[in-house]
Formats: C-alpha cells, structure tokens, sequence
C-alpha cells in the first residue's frame, strides 16, 4: 500500500470544482493523512479550466505533487480538463469521469479511464449538487479511503439541514462507491495505507494563518482593497475581528488602505494592510511616510504573477527588489519571509513587534502558492505569542522628563521613544518634511545627516532569524529561496539525499536587513549553490550577491505560472552534482 | 468631561509663527481654528491635525496639538485611520485644493461617503502657491499660470457639490476675510458626527493677488467680498435639493453651513464589535478562549 496519493479535480471554472477539493482535502485531512491543495485557477468567474490539487501523505507534504495519481473530471469541459491534466498523471494513474462525457483518452496513455454517472444518480436523487458526493464514494473505492471520513464531513457540514439531506448525501457516497466495486476491478497500486492512530490536525491557507497570527499578535485594525491573492486575509478579518472588536475598512484604493493603516499605528492601534504586487506599487510613497515619520505599518504582500495585472491567479516572487528597495528615497525597513503556513502564522505576529520596536514599515513578503495553498499544520501555540510595543512613554513618563518631550530624540539604537496622541504633555508634530528632534521641519544640513543616519540605524538591531538551515552543514550542493519553495526545495533535497548525494537547503527568512553575515560563510563553504526562485531575472540571487559579494549564483527560475514541482528541483540538482563530477570541480 | 472646565485660550494653541507670505488667508484659517479649539474646550493633547502638502498642509506645524504632515492629498485616508484607532481623539484633517480636489480627489470623495467623524478643513485658494503659482483644480476656465500660459482648458472642481451628491453630512463654507464667522463655522464642524467639509476660501496674495472683472484688477479679498453670499438664519440646511439650487444660484459663492444630515449614523455605528475603546489598549493577544474558537474552525 502505498504512503501517500494525489487527487486532482478539474473542470470548467464556475461549475463548483473547489467544492469537491475543499471536501475530499478536509476528510483526507480528518483521516489523519497530512495534506496539501492547490488550486490553480483563472481570473474570471466563469468558463477556461480550473483545478484543485491534493496531496495527500503519511508524513507532513509542503508541496505540489508531481503527479496526479487520481483525476477526478466534471462532464462539463471534460475533453480540456484530459488534455491540460494527462501530461501530469501517473502511470496507472486513474482518471474518473462522468458517463455521459463526448471526451476521450487519447490511445496510449498509460491511465485508466472509469465512467461513473456522477450526474445521473445526483439527478436520481434530487439535485446535481450530489455529484460531488457521488464522486468521492467513486474516490473512495478506487482509493481504500475510508468511506466514514466523508459520511463524517457530510453529518457535520449537513447536519444542521435535516436528517433527509444527511442521509441523501451517504447515498450518493454510497452509490458512487457500489458502481466502481460493480463495475471496475480494484486498482492496486492506488490503494493507501489509512492511518493507523489519527490524530486531527488543522489545515488550512497562508492567508487564513497570517490573518489569524496578526490578531493573534494584538492587531485589531485592517484597512485594504480585494486582490487576489490577499483578499482571503481581508475576508477572515473582516468575520473574525468584530469578535475581538477592532476595525476592518475596505479602502477606496491601496493608498488609502495604507495610509488608514498608518493612521492607526499612529494613533497606538496594531495595524495592518494586506496587498499583492499591484496593491503594493500604489503604496510605495506611503512606505516613505511611515519610514519617515517613524511610525510602525505592517504590510502583507501576497505576491503574484506580475508585471502590470499580470497572471492575477498565478503564483510568482517578483517583487523581491520592491519591497527590499522600493520608494523613492532611502528608509529603515524589514522584510521578513515566511516559508511555511505556521510561520505565516507565528511570523506575522512577530511582525508586530517588529514595527512596534524598530517604528518603521515591516514588509511580510508572501506569495501565492503558501497564501491559497491549504496544507495540514500543527496546532498553533498561543503560548509562543510575545507582544512588545516598544519605546512608549505615557503621560506619566512624560511628567517625569526634566528637559520635556523630543520625539525625534538622537538614541544610539537610533530609536526614540514615541509618545501616542492623547498622551499628556507631549502633543508634537510629526512630519513627512524632514524635520528637526523635536519634529519641526528643517532643512538644516548638519541635522538632516544625523537624523537621516540615525532612522536607517534603526534596523541594524533586528532581532529576527536570518535564515533556516535544512539538512546537513557541510553539503555538497545548497539549494537557496525563500517562501514557498522552500517546501518543494526541502522535499527536492531528501530525494537527492535519499539517492546518496548531499544536498542541503537554505531559506531566506529574512530578506531585509539581509543576513549577510550568516549566508556568505555559507555560500564560501558550500561547492555549489543553485538559487530556485519564481522570477526570470533573479531577484534573490542579486540580492545576496549585492548583500554578500563573490561570483553570480547559478539560479532555477520559473516564471510560468505554475508553482515548482520537487521534481524539477530534484532534476537540476542531479544535473548540477553530475556535471561537477564529470568536471571534476569541487565536490566532497 | 471633567464637571468644571478652566476656560482654554487661543494661545493654548499657538506654536511657532508661521512662515507664510503677510496677509495669507491661512493666518485667518489658523487663527480661527485656535479660538474654536480653544471655545469647545479642547485640550492641544486630545486633538490630532493630518494635513496635506503645500502651504496649508503647514499649519500642524504653528497649531500647537498633535500633528501628523503627511503626503500630497493624502491626510483624510490617515486622519481616518487615525479616528478609527481612538475615537475619542478630535481629528482634523487639513489641506488645501489641490490637496483634496486634485491629487486627493478620490480619497475625498470616498471618505465622504464613508463619514467617518472626522472634520476635513480646506484652505482653497485656487491656485498652487507653495509651487509657485500652476493651475489647480479650483481655478476657473481661462487662468493663466505657468503651466497654462494660454488659460486653463478645464473646468474647476465643485467640491461642495461633490460631497453633497456623495451623501456628505456636513458642509460648510467660509472665507478667511472673516474670522469670526469661519470659527463659529469650525465649531459646528468639529461637533457634529460624521464627515464634515469645510471649505475655506483662504486667498493667496502671492499667486492670485487680484482677480480681474469687466477689464478692473480686484483685490482678491475685496472680490471675494463682493461676491460672497452670507446665509443667514432663514436658511434650512436639512434639505439636499434646497443646498444644490443654493449652490447652483450662487455658483458656490455662498459662506455658512450649506447641508447638514443629523440622522445619518457615522461609520463606527455600522462596525460590529467596535468600541470607543483607543485600540492602543487592545493591542493585548487573543484570550484563550477566543484563540480556541477561531483555531477549531481549521479542523
């Protein structure tokens, strides 16, 4: 029996295809397996082809499979959802379709087509909306998963709407079931191995975890504009932070969204906006703003496919250099990198006391694949939530200063205490001018020097980890990112390692201020370095080589759209490492 | 409220002397901003003045208070952020037309369908002056400027009838020429909850000295003077089609409290859960309690 298995749903966009995902993903998921979706979709509500991807194991999976075992197909668009996905199935692999489909395998494809009447029987008992539960009964059989998992999901997703739509539900599990027994042999090598002492675990999308890290970390105030992929973000706060009380504004444009948000921060709130690519354009002068006026934003990009709109709904990490480098003028920042949903999570609480500390934009640089990719966690630890504001002094510091307040008063760290509006004693203005220590604008030379020095000092105390080392420290090949491909690059290393080579991985956590001082020993020690990122022109690989000096870094660079697949990783690695032996370059 | 209240003076609210040019109509502007904080009792540390780039957005800079100068057309998205964060802050938002008519125009019209309480103070003087004197939104058709040396093609903005179509609550107008009407004009502004546009015709001396008609140079305060239509008490303000002939008649030259909506909610009444609590003091990690719930919606 095998360990792990990937199922795939596809059809016409608009016809419902996330609902089977959500669906299959959870029961999967409630079975104890770790699992990972992706849904690669289209920027429209309806018509093209859409699919949602899972993924599911006996040991955590934080990556796209490489190939669809299990291919589930909607009569509607069924010949484009065979000819976009064959490619991608496996050997053996199955593909399940409605009877009444025009579509065809082509000859000599290694996969087995089976027809079921998804739609027939839904139609037989009552609704086409059974379909979907016809099909995973099929699933289900084809699979060895468990039928009970899903007559869980359905009691618990139904149950609330009667005892008739419970029981229809089981009978289209049942009957998508009894047809592929009746008329199907079993299909062996698709068997999984169920879990033996599950254990439920949460699962769940970058976006949602990110959301809830930040009210987690004391924000209770959003201000932002739908864009996919980020809206999720919005939306979880926009139902969850009126329980906790607190502000969720939909802004007129992305300017106005960060600036609400600046306002906010300005006023003592924790507050944030979250974006993608085209959102955070519009906000680069506020980021001067907030860099300038010393005042604490948290922003989520969420990257996309860029330039201009783009592929709105394709994954990409093309705004490395806007948001290490972008607006006009120079400001103290950080840019932190989560890789994985958890650290989505626990990153974004962080990022709090970041901008609280360092009273400067911190910049959480995701993307789209680990912000709409769902994948099973453990369980988020409350307990591990600090919160620090920072420099704040109250009306009664204020009372206790002899020389009165200096907002802007020269520290070595470079960070002054700040003193929130409504504080007594210490209403001083804060200007986008250049301005003196006490706030005023100037335009003296001398201060304009050492005020300027002192914000971009701001940083160099950053307490934030640099980066994450996976696998052993002296390896033959070092594979580099950050954000989601750290997953595939992990899952890339083990095979290699698996197939004796030494392969580690470093992830950027960090990209601003960027750990120099940690990734260029390593980039010395390690013979080859391959930098895997989602961008035609290496925008990461610039950066360390601009941050660290020495040769430009071989890079893998995709930028079609299409999240990496470990296998790809894997194939550049082996390239890599066998062309240094037939060079007989440096290799341990 | 403390239950006896020491009277506050103007001069609570003084800082440095401004910089602007002798008889700028933003000396008045200010000067009526300090008796109208000073008259409703407010403390500088309890008031916050976002403003905008040019020479209005200076005025945090001689208004003793919390001040915040922001960017270009940018100080009503961050004085709404800032209201929202603690309502018990009195926000202002200061600018002038370009500020808020031209660069900022959407942000203007957004937040005053939004009417978070927030008083949105515009020192129009039809002309950018801190540039040194281009056409603006508000300068009419036919305005010669350097960067329209053969007159402006476009028609100017009309601000007052702008937030009135878009559901403003409060708008006024005033002029800087007389500063006592403009500080009884501010007090009604900052009282009432919900957006309020006040628009100040504040001249620049420098830029749009005088202003020419039927072939004669006039002062541009004594123009003003001669133009303006001063509302008087038999003016019913709670009617949105009586404010629009108003305007219409007058071609906007008309000072006083044009439009006020008493029964329109501001935004805060339609946010579920918020509290006038300053989100400052909410800044804490969830409770367990609530942590848990939100954690068991993911299995």
């Amino acid at each position: 029996m095998r360990s792990e298995l990937v199922w795939k749903v596809g059809g016409e966009q608009g016809s419902g295809i996330e609902k089977p995902g959500e669906v299959f993903l959870t029961a999967c998921n409630r079975l104890g397996y770790y699992t990972f979706g992706y849904r690669n979709f289209m920027s429209r509500i309806k018509g093209g082809h859409t699919n949602y991807q899972v993924r599911i194991s006996h040991r955590p999976v934080s990556a796209v499979g490489d190939h669809t075992d299990v291919l589930v197909i909607d009569a509607k668009g069924a010949q484009e959802s065979i000819d976009r996905n064959l490619a991608e199935m496996s050997d053996g692999g199955v593909i399940l379709a409605d009877t009444t489909m025009k579509a065809t395998v082509p000859e000599g494809a290694r996969v087995q087509l089976m027809t079921v009447p998804f739609h027939g029987i839904a139609g037989e008992l009552g609704s086409d909306l059974y379909w979907n539960m016809v099909a995973m009964g099929a699933t289900s059989a084809v699979t060895g998963l468990n039928l009970d998992a899903f007559r869980e999901l359905v009691q618990k997703t139904f149950g609330r709407k009667g005892e008739q739509i419970v029981q229809t539900n089981y009978a289209a599990l049942e009957r998508g079931y009894n047809y592929i027994k009746e008329h199907y042999a079993d299909v062996p090598h698709l068997q999984i191995a169920p879990i033996s002492h599950p254990q439920v675990r949460p699962s769940l999308e970058g976006d949602y975890a990110a959301a809830f890290g930040a009210l987690a970390g004391g924000c209770r105030f959003l201000a932002a504009y739908p864009i996919t992929p980020a809206s999720m973000i919005m939306e979880w706060m926009a139902r969850e932070v009126p329980k906790v009380g607190g502000a969720v504004v939909q802004a007129e444009d992305e300017m106005s969204a960060v600036l609400m948000a600046i306002g906010a921060n300005y006023a003592g709130a924790r507050a944030m906006t979250s974006t993608s690519g085209p959102g955070f354009s519009l906000m680069q002068e506020a980021l001067g703003l907030a860099g300038l006026t010393e005042t604490p934003l948290v922003i989520v990009d969420v990257q996309r496919a860029g330039p201009a709109t783009g592929l709105p709904t394709k994954p990409e990490q093309g705004d490395v250099n806007e948001m290490v480098y972008g607006s006009h003028g120079e400001i103290p920042r950080v840019v932190i990198a989560p890789g994985t949903i958890e650290e989505c999570f626990y990153d974004m609480a962080e990022a709090f006391n970041l901008a609280d500390r360092h009273q400067c934009p911190v910049i959480v640089a995701m993307d789209l694949t680990l912000g709409m990719g769902k994948m099973t966690v453990e369980n988020f630890d409350l307990s591990r939530i600090r919160i620090d504001r920072g420099k704040i002094m109250r009306s009664e510091d204020i009372r206790a200063l002899t020389d009165g307040f200096l907002r802007y008063l020269d520290q070595p760290d470079g960070i002054s205490p700040r003193a929130l509006p409504g504080t007594k004693g210490a209403a001083h203005l804060s200007s986008a001018d250049e301005h003196d220590w006490e706030g005023r604008i100037t335009e003296e030379q001398e201060i304009r020097t050492r005020i300027h020095d002192k914000r971009l000092r701001k940083v160099a105390s950053v307490d934030f980890p640099g980066i994450t080392w996976h696998g052993v420290q002296d390896p033959n090949l070092l594979l580099v990112g950050f954000g989601s491909t750290t997953g595939p690059m992990c899952e890339a290393a083990e095979r290699l390692n698996a197939a004796g080579e030494r392969v580690s991985v470093l992830q950027v956590r960090r990209l601003w201020p960027f750990p120099a001082e940690e990734v260029q020993p390593v980039l010395e020690r390690c013979p080859h370095v391959v930098v895997c990122e989602h961008n035609a022109t290496g925008q990461l690989a610039h950066l360390i080589r601009a941050e660290c000096g020495g040769p430009e870094l071989p890079g893998l660079r995709k930028y079609d759209g299409d999240p990496f697949r470990p296998a790809e990783i894997e194939r550049v690695g082996k390239e890599v490492l066998n062309n240094a032996r037939d060079n007989n370059t440096r290799i341990a | 409220m403390p239950e006896t209240t020491t009277p506050v003076s103007p001069k609570a609210f003084a800082s440095e002397w401004p910089t602007w040019c002798p008889r700028c109509g933003d000396f008045g502007v200010l000067s009526a901003l300090q008796k109208a904080a000073a008259q409703l009792g407010l403390s500088p540390d309890d008031v916050v003045v976002v403003s905008g780039i040019g020479c209005s957005g200076k005025i945090n800079s001689y208004f003793r208070s919390y001040g915040l100068h922001t960017l270009h057309g940018r100080s009503v998205p961050v004085a709404q952020g800032v209201k929202l964060a603690n309502p018990q802050l009195t926000v202002i938002a200061a600018g002038g037309d370009g500020d808020g008519y031209g660069i900022g125009a959407g942000h203007f019209m957004h937040a005053v369908r939004r009417n978070v309480d927030v008083t949105y103070l515009v020192m129009d003087n039809q002309v950018y002056g801190l540039t040194k004197g281009q056409t603006s939104p508000t300068s009419p058709q036919g305005f010669h400027s350097p960067t329209t040396p053969n007159g402006s093609a476009d028609n100017p903005v009309h601000p007052l009838r702008v937030a009135l179509a878009n559901g403003c609550t409060w708008i006024g107008q005033g002029f800087s020429g007389d500063p006592n009407k403009l500080s009884a004009l501010m007090v009604q502004a900052i009282q009432h909850r919900g957006f309020s546009l006040l628009n100040v015709f504040s001249p620049c001396v420098t830029y749009r000295a005088t202003i020419e008609e039927n072939g004669e140079k006039l002062d541009v305060y004594q123009w003003f003077k001669n133009h303006l239509y001063s509302l008087d008490e038999s003016y019913n303000p709670h009617d949105r089609g009586t404010a629009f002939s108003l305007l219409l008649e007058h071609n906007d030259l008309v000072t006083g409290v044009i439009y006020e909506d008493t029964t329109t909610a501001p935004y805060d009444s339609f946010l579920p859960g918020y509290t006038t609590t300053p989100m400052a003091e909410l800044a804490v990690p969830l409770e367990e309690d609530s942590f848990a719930k939100m954690a068991a919606q993911f299995q």
